[in-house]
């Protein structure tokens, strides 16, 4: 179960991952940034501090936005990932790929 | 005995007791009436007659009574034929007599008492077997005491028959008492008349014929009897006398009781037959609608049973069945209408704003004897419609029209709306036996995609003198998405490979197949781990779908210089125990999972690593499925206790690592069921 919200603050949208994101739910996530993306937005922050467990299918997902981010000149930073959590994005390699940072703070000043 | 040869000798026995009677009660007469010395004791006819009935009796038992039909018209038509024949066979005895006229021949009273107990024979005949019949007809339905009071009645007119054997009057007027006693119980056992019930009209008018027959026979028999033996008791008492005879006396009564009995019961049954044929219409339409579920037939097969059902068993002179149907429109079944016809009826309805008939969805389906009076042009003027619903959701309604008002009684909207509820239940029946054959056929499909895929994992692992190697996988889907496996390039290279699918299920084993097969195109060329992995990521950047992935460790075993170079494809750090150091480690080393990156920069996200080993180090490859496996408490088994379970372990042979690490990964978790696929590939140097 995932449950996934968008706000705008300030000049960026902020997503609130809240729960699992496994096989089943990794869809849920999929729309929300593509909803994100479609809005026109160019900053995002992603805040995974409740994020409890992402699978394959799940990572998978930040997985296929990062060609795209790249060519419509997105920025996407995520934060507040849980130790586990993190150690999975790291193990893939993800981490080299996505800015991933510590806290909130941290991701607003990267977004300059 | 078989039946055959018990009608056989009984109907031998039949015809000799009674060409015995014949010889013994005319001798006897003979000598009476012209003084001569009797020849045979006066005991003879009589017990020779009770012995011919008896006789009679078994023959039309076995005949009659063992015969397989139990059509009521053919057992009637069998009393009447026994009767036609007794009587064509008597009438001509009549003739005879007339011709002879006032010869003297004609007032021998030897040649009258012949020409009598050849009538006789004849009645008994037609008696016996109707009362065969009528004990059939009796016993149609039966029960513990009916049964039993039919068994008493035989008896008594058994015992009847011995009575009238014996030479003397036990006691004086028993005989008319025992009459009467078995004329009540006989009229008792008439009530029984339930197989009229069961007759339609036309049959019911033929067994009203025939009994009335068989009735007319009965007096015409009784009638000739009498009179034949009244004037032979004119002249001699010494002769058979019927009218004393209490078996035949008891017969004859309980023959002409039932079949008046029939007779009335039949002809009051007349006008309500018709009511017992719809009743039987009802019961075998609702079968046929029960039935209909079987394989072969379909939803628009129960749709006309239904309509047909509805029509015959109410009589309704139009009907139509409307399925709706989004795509397409609605779907007609008519009888005796067309579609035309029902449009027009449905404006109709539609501009008197009569609602909640054939409105969709509406349940309140209602009798509209009076709507329809105001439709000019349409000979109908009563309908009834009822909704068919499968899984409470209204899929067709029922409409049934008659050219009468208030052509409907409750009794028929009753009927109707059982119909159309068991429809709609044969249809919901049908969808699930069909979804049900749907899902064993994907069942199939699994066992083979399943069968397919682990005929990708390798049998046998490729072996060396210098190690020796033990593999567990288990998928956690039918089919899963791990994989591992060995090649040899030389003989001091060998290549091992350990893969993890993003997502699981059908979609991961597919993209796992594609993995074993860049593997074998890519591994003979003899290429550096970065190089192989590098390679790999342009091949599968091409066929895996956008947002997967496959993470991926590849090893080259070198066993000249004792060491291994391996890079690391975003898959869980390799597990490394050194027995020097008698501990376990994590190597850490960068790396980027296969499809992630599907562009040139891939390579630089990769980095070759190098280590040399000794006898008794250990190398663990495994998935994530083991690090990540959950206990009740949701703890995962994590990298520690992997670590931990192997340094315990690292004296055991490697068949025996492998199972002591399954065990306790098993008994962490507490089920067998697992969440992700389970993988693990132990290496031991020798």
């Amino acid at each position: 179960m995932v449950d996934v919200k968008r706000i705008q603050e300030g000049n960026y949208d902020l997503l609130t991952v809240v729960g699992d994101v496994d096989a089943s739910s990794s869809i849920e996530l999929d729309n929300a940034i593509e909803e994100a993306i479609e809005s026109g937005g160019k900053k995002f922050l992603i805040d995974c501090s409740n994020l409890d467990y992402i699978s394959s299918a799940g990572l998978g997902v930040f997985m296929s936005y990062i060609e795209e981010f790249r060519k419509r000149d997105i920025t996407m930073i995520i934060y507040g990932l849980n130790e586990k959590v993190a150690n999975v994005f790291e193990i893939l390699g993800l981490d080299q790929l996505l800015v991933i940072k510590q806290t909130k703070e941290e991701a607003k000043a990267a977004l300059g | 005995m078989s039946s055959k040869a018990i009608i056989r000798f009984s109907a031998l026995l039949a015809a000799g007791s009674w060409i015995g009677m014949l010889l013994t009660a005319l001798s006897i007469l003979f000598s009476k009436t012209s003084g001569l010395e009797q020849s045979v004791g006066d005991e003879a006819p009589p017990i020779l007659m009770s012995l011919f009935i008896f006789a009679l009796f078994t023959f039309y038992k076995y005949r009659i009574e063992r015969a397989e039909s139990i059509n009521f018209v053919d057992l009637l038509w069998k009393v009447f034929v026994t009767g036609l024949i007794a009587t064509i066979v008597s009438l001509f005895f009549q003739l005879v007599m007339n011709m002879l006229g006032n010869t003297k021949l004609a007032e021998n009273v030897v040649f009258l008492d012949f020409i009598y107990l050849s009538n006789f024979g004849l009645v008994a005949a037609f008696l016996i077997s109707t009362f065969i019949v009528w004990k059939r007809l009796i016993l149609y339905q039966k029960s513990r005491f009916l049964l039993t009071a039919w068994k008493i009645f035989e008896y008594a007119l058994l015992v009847g028959l011995v009575m009238n054997a014996l030479p003397v009057t036990i006691v004086e007027n028993f005989e008319d008492v025992y009459l009467i006693i078995l004329i009540l119980v006989g009229l008792v056992l008439s009530v029984n008349m339930k197989w009229v019930a069961y007759l339609n009209f036309k049959q019911k008018w033929k067994s009203i014929l025939l009994i009335a027959l068989a009735m007319f026979y009965l007096g015409y028999f009784s009638f000739t009897l009498v009179s034949a033996s009244s004037e032979i008791a004119d002249k001699t008492d010494a002769f058979l006398d019927i009218r004393e005879n209490i078996f035949i006396i008891a017969l004859v009564s309980f023959i002409f009781i039932y079949a008046l009995f029939s007779l009335l019961v039949l002809l009051f049954n007349l006008p309500t037959s018709s009511v017992f044929e719809q009743k039987l219409e009802e019961v075998v339409s609702f079968q046929k609608l029960s039935q209909s579920i079987q394989t072969e037939q379909n939803e628009e097969r129960v749709y006309e049973i239904l309509i047909e059902s509805s029509v015959n068993t109410v009589f309704a002179d139009a009907a139509w069945i409307e399925v709706d149907n989004e795509k397409d429109g609605p779907k007609y079944y008519t009888h005796k209408i067309d579609v035309e016809g029902i449009i027009k009826i449905k404006n109709h309805l539609k501009a008197n704003k009569i609602k909640g008939i054939l409105d969709q969805g509406s349940d309140k389906t209602k009798n509209l004897n009076k709507y329809l009076a105001t439709l000019r042009g349409s000979p109908y003027r009563s309908m009834m419609a009822f909704p068919i619903k499968v899984k409470g959701k209204q899929e067709a309604t029922i409409a049934l029209l008659k050219d009468v008002s208030e052509g409907f009684n409750k009794e028929n909207s009753k009927i109707i709306s059982t119909f159309s509820n068991q429809a709609g239940i044969s249809i919901e029946n049908f969808r699930l036996l069909t979804e049900a054959l749907q899902n064993e056929r994907y069942k199939e499909e699994l066992k083979i995609a399943k069968n397919v895929q682990s005929s990708l994992l390798p049998d046998e692992i490729v072996q060396d003198d210098d190690y020796s190697a033990a593999a567990f996988s288990e998928a956690a889907d039918e089919v899963g998405g791990d994989y591992y496996d060995t090649f040899r390039i030389n003989d001091h290279k060998v290549a091992m490979i350990i893969s993890d699918v993003s997502g699981k299920g059908t979609s991961a084993a597919f993209h796992m197949s594609q993995m074993k097969g860049v593997f074998y195109s890519l591994t003979q060329h003899d290429m550096s781990p970065k190089d192989f992995l590098d390679s790999a990521n342009n091949a599968l950047s091409r066929c895996l779908d956008k947002a997967s992935f496959i993470t991926t460790s590849y090893y080259v075993f070198d066993t000249k210089k004792k060491q291994v170079e391996f890079s690391r494809a975003g898959h869980c750090p390799t597990l490394y125990y050194s027995k020097a150091e008698g501990k376990a480690t994590y190597f850490q080393n960068k790396g980027l999972g296969l499809g992630i990156l599907r562009n040139e920069g891939f390579k630089n996200y990769i980095q070759i690593d190098t280590f040399m080993y000794s006898p008794g180090d250990i190398l663990v490859l495994y998935t994530d499925g083991i690090t990540e496996a959950k206990n009740v408490k949701g703890e995962e088994y994590g990298y520690d206790l992997l670590r931990e379970a192997i340094q315990k372990h690292s004296d055991a042979p490697v068949e025996e690592i492998k199972k002591e690490i399954i065990s306790e990964l098993y008994a962490f978790t507490g089920t067998e069921a697992i969440d992700d696929d389970y993988t693990v590939l132990i290496v031991k140097f020798n």
